[in-house]
């Protein structure tokens, strides 16, 4: 057996099944082994787009999500999407192909360093100059990248390496003395946060993207202790967006419940977040009046930004059904009724006086699915908009790039989702802009006839951009306007073979948006916007959470049609 | 702070680039093999809040080929550290002094030339910084200084003993 046929055994005894990527030279063996195993494989166009499969195939499925990529250029390709990966901790293993092990430092053809190169990007990296090591490497890769807080490993494979004769067993044990996650949070500090929740008048629970793998655990927390929910951009789906107890997303674009909550809080609980500065805003204006009671798996994350009161470093599995032991039903019912005020006098809604609006659109989506769908985002105003008007109720459903804010990750996500999730359907949201850095993938979403909607809200500019510069560059637009020199995405789908559609007006988006999405095959629905909404609530960056500009959001800016 | 590591190509610049990439400033750096093999022991002076220091701490502890992080600073220690350091000589005069000099302060000489002599100095980064300061009044062609490495010291309970290789009869 040859190096390159060990990995693909180990790869498939770790239960992988699938596989994006893109060959290239030092990387040929692989692909030729590849040519009689088991293993799906499925060819990408570019491959940031293979690793952003990977990771959304992850995300909306819990399992591993593996891309391959040839040496340079192929590997270099990866690294915005090991990087979109790592900020949301999200378990990939990328396999690259390297130059063989006498050619590397000699700045051979197609040669980088990856290993170099990868590393701060990476939860780890390997380099493998012996093919003896390749089944322990493996093991250990999906051990790291898929235990305590999950995140990408690459696995570096010179071409000889791969070519070697494999001699050795792959029955292997790992061995990490370094690598010892916390699991099981401190008894004394569980007691402590129960206690500091217990005492509290006005708790929230804030849910990050920790709470994707543990959202049974944080429904029945939620509901056991009838504690307020807020969940992060990356918690959406955590928790149920139709339950009572939510209040939407915190921090820039957040809800004005879920902000004033955070303003007028004296706790909270914080599951498996990590204070992005999106969210907390002007970290001395962060709930000023709170204890903060911060459970993460990661004690790295532990007062990194906002200093924990109570910390307690475990898995939300363990935690939280833990801490619920300990709880009654809180006592908090003024603090409810203020919320619930809050709620009443701003609930999501928006202006309909132009032909069509991006928000109309997206809650035409949301009715068209019933919220039953994976929803997957490019990044900008669309995705904020989708954020408040398409949260899905299930966890790993919403996937979208929240922490690196990846531009062209939506659409190769919707395929990496469509396959770990067979047979559901996915609605990719985008924008004019973000579509474009990825949109050769039309061709893998056209050979693999996957049930994605490419729904692009085209409103001619980069939008979030342009929002900024309207309101903090007094409308000096610099460099924002694309209407001039867009391609007709309607004829683009076309010329890939898919259905596309251009759409003007909200009567032909009303009877068109259900029907294609009862087609059940992939289609692209070019949505011509109103190119000046803007994204309400906001607080301007560095600005303090109760310093949200409300603007459409305010009662008194003669709200048309309540959402 | 000590930090204890695995022998792993790159694992140097792992941490390099975890101190770079969060901007936490590193005064010295030194790093060799400790007792066992295949595991190294690199001894870091960083300077900054507490706060920042438990961050560095943190970051660094989840560098997967990290094995233990120790921050001196919260509990006791004994450090050192080795210079080896160039003075001119410019009269037999000064030859005298600088030797004299040299013998309140242990320092040893390693190299001895017409014009110049080399001194090891060990011991804290006080004692270095005053024999630095007694030198400058001769020149200093040129010093180089090991950075500063610690251990913990030894609890008042016995520590747990290492296993002995088996001696010679």
């Amino acid at each position: 057996m040859k190096g390159a046929e060990a990995l693909l055994k180990t790869l498939e005894r770790h239960g992988v099944d699938t596989v994006f990527g893109l060959p290239g030279g030092a990387i040929l063996p692989v692909y030729d082994a590849l040519y009689d195993s088991p293993i799906k494989h499925v060819l990408v166009r570019h491959e940031q787009a293979g690793a952003h499969a990977a990771d959304a195939y992850y995300r909306a499925s819990g399992r591993v999500g593996v891309c391959f990529a040839t040496s340079g250029p192929g590997a270099t390709n990866l690294v915005t999407g090991l990087a979109t990966a790592q900020m949301d901790s999200s378990a990939v293993i990328a396999v690259t192909g390297n130059v063989a092990t006498s050619l590397i430092g000699t700045d051979a053809f197609q040669e980088a360093d990856v290993y170099g190169i990868t590393g701060p990007v990476t939860k780890h990296n390997y380099l493998v100059k012996n093919v003896e090591d390749i089944p322990r490497v493996v093991a250990e890769a999906f051990h790291i990248a898929s235990t305590g807080r999950p995140g990408p490993v690459l696995i570096d494979l010179p071409k000889d390496v791969q070519q070697a004769e494999f001699h050795g067993s792959l029955d292997v044990t790992i061995d990490l003395p370094g690598y010892h996650p916390t699991v099981t949070g401190h008894a004394k500090q569980v007691r402590k946060a129960a206690e500091a929740i217990r005492a509290a008048e006005r708790p929230v629970m804030m849910v990050g993207g920790g709470g994707q793998a543990a959202s049974e655990e944080v429904l029945a927390f939620a509901r056991k202790t009838g504690i307020p929910v807020i969940t992060t951009l990356m918690g959406i789906g955590a928790y149920p967006a139709g339950e009572s107890q939510a209040l939407g997303m915190p921090g820039m674009h957040g809800t004005v419940t879920a902000n004033r909550a955070i303003t007028h809080c004296d706790l909270i609980l914080g599951a498996g977040v990590r204070f992005d500065d999106r969210v907390t805003g002007k970290i001395s204006r962060f709930a000023p009046n709170a204890t903060i009671v911060h459970i993460d798996i990661d004690p790295a994350e532990i007062s990194k930004l906002v200093k924990a009161h109570v910390p307690v470093v475990g898995d939300l599995r363990d935690v939280l059904p833990r801490l619920a032991a300990e709880l009654e039903r809180l006592d908090i019912e003024p603090w409810w009724n203020q919320l619930e005020e809050w709620k009443k006098m701003y609930p999501e809604r928006f202006k309909r006086d132009q032909p069509l609006v991006s928000q109309e659109v997206i809650q035409m989506l949301h009715e068209a699915t019933g919220g039953e769908c994976v929803v997957t985002t490019e990044v900008g105003q669309h995705q904020m908009f989708a954020a408040r008007l398409f949260p899905t109720t299930h966890p790993r459903t919403f996937i979208t790039s929240g922490g690196l804010g990846t531009m062209g990750f939506g659409l190769p996500a919707a395929i990496g989702a469509a396959f770990a999730r067979p047979g559901q359907p996915v609605v990719c949201i985008a924008g004019d802009g973000s579509v474009q850095m990825n949109i050769q993938e039309l061709a893998t979403l056209y050979k693999h006839q996957l049930p994605v909607v490419l729904a692009i809200l085209n409103n001619g500019v980069l939008g979030m951009v342009r929002q900024w510069q309207e309101m903090f560059s007094a409308e000096r637009y610099s460099e924002i306007y694309l209407a001039d020199s867009n391609p007709d995405f309607a004829k683009l789908a076309e010329a890939y073979g898919l259905d596309g559609y251009n759409v003007f007006d909200r009567g032909t988006a009303a009877r068109l948006v259900p029907e294609v999405l009862a087609k059940g095959k992939p289609a692209v629905i070019n949505f011509f916007v109103y190119e000046a909404e803007k994204v309400f609530p906001m607080i301007p960056a560095g600005a303090g959470v109760d310093e949200m500009i409300v603007g459409d959001q305010e009662p008194d800016d003669t709200p048309e049609v309540p959402v | 702070m000590s930090v204890t590591v695995r022998d792993r190509p790159g694992v140097l610049v792992r941490i390099a680039g975890l101190f770079a990439r969060r901007g936490f400033n590193i005064e010295s750096l030194s790093v060799a093999q400790s007792e066992e093999p295949g595991i190294s022991r690199t001894t870091f002076v960083v300077n900054g809040e507490d706060t920042v220091l438990e961050q560095v701490q943190k970051q660094l502890q989840k560098l997967i080929d990290v094995i233990k992080v120790i921050d001196h600073s919260q509990s006791k220690f004994v450090d050192r550290e080795l210079m080896l350091i160039k003075v001119a000589v410019r009269t037999p005069e000064d030859r005298v002094e600088i030797r004299q000099i040299a013998q309140d302060f242990r320092a040893r000489i390693v190299d001895v030339a017409r014009h110049a002599l080399v001194f090891e100095v060990t011991g804290d980064e006080g004692k270095m910084n005053a024999f630095i300061e007694q030198m400058r009044d001769f020149g200093i062609v040129e010093l180089i200084r090991t950075g500063r490495v610690a251990l913990p010291r030894s609890e008042a309970e016995p520590e747990r003993l290492p296993s002995v290789r088996p001696r010679a009869a």
